[in-house]
């Protein structure tokens, strides 16, 4: 945040005195939190992998969606280039990536909304049909709540920028919201390999 | 306030204050719209003491039923609720608050910062963790639920699945139970991360991590540890109120789910708390000793060694809560090993407190003394702790009173005993006045008295079989006298505990002036006002050594030369 140079001890050679930025601190430690969550229902899901008394079983029903995951990924790549964009002060692109994440964003909560339905009401799968139900919702809906939080906040940002309340001196900021993001597409890693991968 | 009074000169802005009396509805709405981290450490402090007197309330009506046999003063079900408020509030609405207040009041004028790093974070903290309270005690009122079923919840702290399932707790106070903790624990999220960027990131001049106080140090460590197990809590309670509000299964037995999950999600976030709770005791020791033995903390490095120690070593040891569940053999091996391993860096800790005072100028004061039975206790405590680790012995002894004697010896004999040599020691920095010394030590002798009585008795009825949770038993148990010492040890606790209220509130309006740094001691908020100005330092301190006060008030021999 701040760099100044002090010597350490009176007297002393000149040293940069250097201390991280807190947004990044306090970001990285929200990150933290959040992981021990995802663990939890994660360690859930994989111990009552093939425990369900009744159908219908991952096997029948999931269908492993590629296109949700290729568009949630490459926001990950669209939001860097808008970081990369304002640091360097071209705002015109950064608010033309920064929409382009959020239209990536909504486009993989809407496959998971298709999903959703076609598993309620195609397939019979519900919360309370069997443990596999429970688990899956719990795992992918807690993510999509994530998920929908972030957009909520880029949304905020993209409001921001198109009002014109976003300038270069913001790129801190930015960046800090953007970790979040990063760390929801990295979850949606983890929680693909679990539920279609390993699950299925 | 004259400024040459004080060690570092220029830490005051001496424009006279505007004039204006404010009324006490002004004042009132200063403290709720506050985000000044002394004013929210005091507010955590005071959620803190009220609920400590509830949660002590609770516990001496169950000492009293507990007191004869055959008693009936209470029903049953009363006493599974009591016993449920006295777990949930004890943990939850003291032990975490009194985490946040020392945090909030101290480390900002530790590192010789204006505030924390996120201010407002910490004030909507704050009053997560007070609107989390009041839903856990509005389940008196409204747990009763549209059935008519149910009071305040009487599931335990822990809450075993599968009793909290619907089937089994019908009516609401279960779901306040679940609703609470997860308010509170988002609180206690908050304010964990607000305490690691406050150390990371605020620091004044000079404040290297090697030089922060280890009071700051273990505070730190407390709050990363709170980041890996308050959230598994959280997780474990959607789990709960998925399983109770949506039909999901995690927890039903009667659908496949196994209630042994639960019993891990909790004992996870469980036991790492339990260190969460006394890392405060550590931080208060690691200041108070030092400065009444005169004599700088022995061995440093190797105390911040042992606190990031214990962290790492209390998230491997939770299975230990789960002996008598059954499990393999090897599973039991790792954790009677790894709970032995927390003995280490504890181990150093104690030797390294009693290195401090060895060979020093003793000052008996009333944090002190509390500082000094804190040694003894927690020491006690620790052996009774790897007696429990040992698998076998646990099998014999984890359903009965041993075991409440083990967590009370920490939880009383550690963590209380320290709280009150912390409210002793600071008390005049926040209020500008000094607290009794004569009430303080009639509250020191009695609450020791009192402490001993109960507990150590606590032992033998554990040894002699009674076990844990009953609201009555026989007369012919062998179990009689020994209950009635306990219970008369609560008693004495009780009025200890009274004495030291009011010694509190009267030193408060009459208390002797304090002055500035009344102990002699080293650390950077000593060097301000007492009560600090809003601003803490009106100019950033410069700091060039652990004890910065010491190398101002003796230039001659700072501790700079030696680090």
């Amino acid at each position: 945040m701040s760099a100044t140079a002090i010597p350490l001890v009176p007297g002393g050679h000149e040293q940069t005195w250097h201390r991280p930025s807190r947004g990044r601190v306090g970001m990285y430690c929200l990150i933290i939190g959040e992981c021990a969550i995802f663990t939890i229902f994660v360690v859930a899901y994989v111990f009552y992998i093939g425990k369900s008394l009744n159908g219908p079983t991952p096997a029948q029903v999931l269908e492993v969606p590629i296109f949700n995951t290729i568009c949630l990924l490459s926001s990950s790549v669209t939001i860097w280039l808008a970081e990369r964009a304002i640091e360097r002060g071209i705002l015109r692109t950064f608010g033309l990536w920064w929409a382009a994440t959020i239209a990536l964003g909504v486009t993989f909560l809407i496959g998971t909304g298709l999903e959703w339905y076609k598993l309620i009401y195609h397939d019979g799968l519900t919360i309370r049909t069997n443990l596999f139900g429970t688990t899956f919702y719990s795992i992918v809906g807690l993510h999509a709540t994530h998920v929908v939080v972030g957009l909520t906040m880029l949304l905020l940002v993209l409001l921001f920028t198109l009002t014109g309340h976003v300038r270069e001196e913001h790129s801190e900021r930015i960046q800090v919201l953007a970790l979040y993001w990063h760390f929801v597409d990295a979850v949606w890693v983890v929680v693909f390999t679990v539920v279609y991968i390993v699950g299925r | 306030m004259a400024d040459q009074t004080l060690p570092i000169h220029g830490s005051l802005d001496l424009t006279p204050p505007r004039e204006g009396e404010s009324t006490w509805l002004e004042t009132l709405h200063s403290w709720v719209i506050t985000v000044d981290h002394k004013k929210l450490g005091l507010m955590y402090m005071m959620l803190a003491i009220f609920f400590l007197l509830v949660g002590g309330a609770e516990v001496l009506l169950i000492r009293i039923q507990l007191a004869v046999p055959n008693n009936h003063l209470i029903s049953p079900q009363v006493f599974n609720r009591l016993f449920t408020m006295h777990g949930t509030t004890m943990v939850f609405l003291v032990g975490m608050p009194l985490v946040f207040a020392w945090a909030n009041y101290i480390i900002p004028l530790q590192i010789g910062a204006r505030d924390m790093a996120f201010p407002r974070l910490n004030a909507f903290s704050f009053w997560l963790t007070a609107f989390g309270a009041l839903l856990l005690y509005f389940s008196f009122l409204g747990g009763a639920g549209l059935y008519g079923m149910g009071n305040a919840p009487d599931v335990t702290w822990w809450a075993y699945a599968p009793l909290t399932a619907r089937a089994f707790s019908p009516g609401n106070a279960t779901d306040y139970w679940a609703l609470a903790l997860l308010v509170t624990g988002f609180g206690t999220l908050g304010g964990a991360i607000n305490i690691i960027a406050t150390t990371f990131s605020m620091r004044c001049k000079g404040m290297t991590l090697m030089r922060m106080p280890l009071f700051t140090w273990l505070l730190l460590v407390d709050s990363g540890l709170l980041l890996v197990t308050i959230t598994p809590l959280t997780a474990a309670q959607v789990m709960l109120l998925l399983d109770r509000y949506l039909g999901a299964h995690f927890f039903d037995t009667q659908a496949g789910g196994q209630a042994i999950l639960w019993m891990h999600f909790f004992w996870i976030f469980g036991h790492p708390e339990v260190y969460v709770l006394v890392f405060p005791a550590f931080a208060i020791a690691s200041e108070v000793i030092p400065v009444f033995s005169r004599k700088a903390i022995f061995g440093y490095p190797a105390m911040v060694a042992a606190g990031v120690g214990i962290g790492f070593v209390s998230l491997g040891v939770w299975a230990h809560h789960m002996f008598t569940v059954g499990m393999t053999s090897a599973g039991n091996a790792f954790f009677v090993l790894s709970t032995m391993l927390v003995g280490i860096p504890t181990g150093i800790k104690i030797f390294n407190w009693v290195a401090t005072m060895w060979g020093g100028k003793l000052r008996f004061a009333t944090p002190m003394l509390f500082s000094t039975a804190f040694l003894f206790q927690f020491l006690a405590a620790g052996l009774t702790g790897i007696m429990l680790s040992v698998a076998p012995w646990n099998w014999q002894l984890h359903g009965s009173y041993f075991v409440i004697a083990h967590f009370h010896y920490v939880l009383v004999g550690a963590i209380v005993f320290m709280v009150f040599a912390g409210i002793y020691y600071w008390f005049p920095k926040a209020t500008g006045r000094m607290m009794d010394e004569k009430l303080g030590k009639w509250h020191f002798w009695l609450f020791l008295i009192g402490f001993h009585v109960t507990f150590d008795t606590m032992h033998f009825l554990g040894f002699e079989g009674m076990p844990r949770w009953i609201y009555t038993y026989p007369a012919d148990r062998g179990w009689d006298h020994l209950n009635l010492v306990v219970s008369i040890g609560g008693l004495i606790q009780g009025v200890a505990v009274l004495i030291f209220a009011y010694n509190l509130v009267s030193s408060l309006f009459k208390g002797k002036i304090a002055g500035n740094d009344p102990w002699d001691a080293w650390t950077l908020e000593w060097s301000t006002a007492s009560p600090p100005p809003v601003y803490n330092f009106a100019t950033d301190p410069v700091v060039h050594s652990r004890r910065p006060l010491w190398d101002i008030k003796h230039p001659e021999d700072p501790d700079w030369k030696y680090e």
